[in-house]
């Protein structure tokens, strides 16, 4: 598996407290990862440094399809080279309708003229109608996101990001609030998802990462502890002493 | 054929959105009506100052729809918008002035012996301009002032620059909410104490007046000239809303509605937010300032009052009351408000005697006008178009 992100030795901390230590570790293309560690283990600033949101004090990240760091681009530029993210709060355009917002995440010019220029064509819509019956809202395209149920909302989400046509797909706590069918559902998603891309998923439901199947990287006090199968970093006495055994 | 079709397509755009169509079949009644029973061209009912103020509420309401676009729509709460509307009050008020001044001198050189030479009108053009401010040079601003077609193009690149530099830094330094407001504020402030100065060339607290007379039409009676830039004031509303409505209306609509409800998400869609504010701040900015070239002439003077922040601070109170996110709403608060506004302070609202105290609505108008925000913003917080649109659904079901 070629790798696709590098993170290289980063370090950033907030006031003193270190945030993430030296941390470095690769995702593969089309590669799978779950990543855990206790509250505060550095999962969340991860995300931002990778996303563009944070900057590290030290260190890189280097995004291998084209070779360049993404600590000098910004969150639009980064989204654009093909990293999408999901929230741990579904966050959609509630005031909009679930066709609008898969519409303006779809993967076209970004450019606010052609935006404004821009003329429906068969192809997006077609483009639009596969995304909804695969998070399973093609009934649900004139309502409002506002009007959906929670775990809608996290499906409408993913489509979302879906649309983007990423490479990296970086998902914060999807199965947070869900009912158990819906969770399975969720399951069964990202793993097609990381068919064609890469996906990692930072999650605190241990059964939720078992039934992902993958690789699991543990993280505690902003540097990995262990690396390995789920049964793998289970064993790992460090692992069990920082974060199961509580 | 092509034009027949662009009309098809005009047509059947107006009939998939049936608001814009009711909006523009009232402003057109509205027009017809005054101009049937106003001075100029009909039956002298309404009297020419009634049709400047009706004229130039039509410019507040243009301005309404550039605040609304970019408050309502976008989010983003720029108290610095008369600023705007100013600046294209001072572009095409230098042209009218320094015209018409050019006339009168040439006029009154007639007589002489000698025909005066160019050096010499520019003198006497300068000390009639300038003389009150204790200057006879015409200012290097003025340079193109007597050319209409320069100052009409810098009637919109002028402010378009200004607002350009102001969001370009204002938006790149990702100023936001309350923070960018009080900017705003401060650039508009800056630039009244800019023009308040008489050695920036803009003639000081005097500012620019005599704009009522068109150079080159002083033959024409008051009655008409009102009339006509009533007109062409309508005519300019239903061109500003059909574009703010094609605006809205289009994905880069969605894009900004997205940016006001949630900027980070719109990033993390790809999209460069900055530009996008930037685009809606430079375009409501040159919405503004045409609004403002068509007012001031019909106000006839111009002077750096005009852009005392309050003015900003009661265009969004406008557009609160009318109702945000809705263009009509802009167009209703604006009009609504603005009316009753010059109806209490003109002193034709009768005083009110309490007895113990006497409601002088010159006075006390400021006060209901606050407390009608006030209620706005607690009880129906979509305004007056929000309020029309709760009847209709409840109409329907």
């Amino acid at each position: 598996m070629a790798p696709l992100l590098q993170v290289d030795n980063i370090s950033v901390s907030f006031d003193g407290f270190k945030a993430i230590n030296k941390l470095s570790f690769e995702i593969g293309e089309t590669e799978l990862r779950a990543i855990i560690g206790p509250n505060g283990a550095g999962k969340t600033t991860f995300m931002d440094i990778v996303t563009g949101l944070t900057r590290p004090d030290s260190g890189d990240v280097r995004w291998l399809g084209t070779n360049i760091s993404l600590l000098k681009q910004s969150e639009s530029q980064i989204a654009q080279l093909g990293i999408g993210r999901k929230f741990q709060k579904p966050t959609t355009f509630e005031a909009q309708t679930v066709y609008e917002n898969l519409l303006m995440s779809l993967a076209n010019n970004r450019n606010p003229f052609a935006v404004l220029a821009y003329r429906r064509s068969p192809r997006d819509e077609d483009r639009i109608d596969g995304i909804a019956r695969q998070i399973n809202l093609a009934e649900s395209l004139d309502q409002f996101a506002g009007e959906l149920s929670h775990g809608q909302k996290q499906w409408l989400e993913i489509g979302m990001l879906l649309a983007q046509d990423p490479k990296l797909l970086l998902v914060d706590e999807p199965a947070a609030g869900m009912t158990a069918s819906e969770r399975d559902v969720t399951v069964a998603l990202l793993k097609e998802l990381a068919q064609i891309r890469s996906v990692v998923v930072v999650e605190h439901d241990m059964e939720f990462i078992r039934e992902l199947d993958c690789r699991v990287t543990v993280l505690h006090e902003g540097a990995v502890i262990a690396e390995g199968s789920m049964d793998f970093v289970t064993a790992n006495q460090q692992v069990i002493d920082v974060y199961l055994g509580r | 054929m092509s034009k027949l079709f662009q009309e098809t397509v005009l047509v059947q755009y107006l009939f998939r959105n049936p608001s814009i169509l009711i909006f523009l079949g009232t402003l057109a009644g509205v027009c017809l009506a005054v101009t049937i029973l106003g001075e100029g061209f009909g039956l002298g009912l309404i009297s020419t100052s009634f049709i400047k103020t009706l004229g130039k509420t039509l410019c507040l309401c243009i301005i309404a729809i550039a605040m609304d676009l970019v408050w309502g729509f976008c989010g983003i709460l720029s108290l610095g918008h008369f600023a705007f509307f100013a600046l294209g009050g001072y572009m095409i008020g230098m042209w009218m002035m320094f015209a018409r001044t050019k006339i009168i001198v040439i006029e009154a050189a007639k007589n002489n012996v000698l025909p005066p030479t160019p050096a010499e009108i520019s003198e006497a053009v300068g000390t009639q301009i300038f003389g009150v401010v204790g200057g006879a040079e015409i200012p290097m601003v003025w340079a193109f002032a007597d050319s209409l077609w320069a100052q009409i193009a810098f009637i919109v690149l002028v402010p378009g620059l200004l607002a350009y530099l102001f969001g370009w830094l204002a938006f790149r330094s990702r100023v936001n909410g309350v923070y960018l407001s009080i900017l705003t504020q401060a650039m508009t402030l800056a630039l009244s104490l800019y023009l308040l100065q008489n050695d920036s060339g803009f003639r000081g607290n005097n500012g620019l007046s005599g704009l009522q007379n068109v150079p080159g039409l002083d033959d024409v009676p008051q009655s008409i000239l009102s009339i006509t830039f009533f007109l062409v004031s309508g005519l300019a509303l239903a061109t500003t809303y059909l574009m703010a409505a094609a605006v809205v209306g289009s994905k880069l609509g969605n894009i900004i509605r997205g940016i006001r409800d949630n900027e980070a998400r719109v990033r993390f869609l790809g999209y460069n937010v900055e530009s996008y504010k930037l685009f809606i701040f430079v375009l409501t900015a040159m919405v503004a300032a045409v609004a403002g070239a068509l007012y001031y002439p019909q106000a006839g003077i111009i002077n750096p009052t005009e852009l005392a922040p309050i003015a900003s601070i009661y265009l969004a109170v406008w557009v609160a009351i009318g109702g945000r996110g809705r263009i009509y709403g802009a167009v209703i608060g604006a009009a609504f408000v603005s009316l009753l506004s010059s109806y209490f302070t003109s002193g034709q609202a009768p005083d009110i005697p309490l007895g113990f105290a006497t409601i002088i609505w010159t006075d006390w108008w400021l006060i209901l006008l606050g407390f009608s925000f006030v209620v706005v913003t607690i009880y129906a917080p979509q305004g007056l178009g929000g309020f029309i649109e709760k009847l209709a659904r409840q109409e329907k079901g």
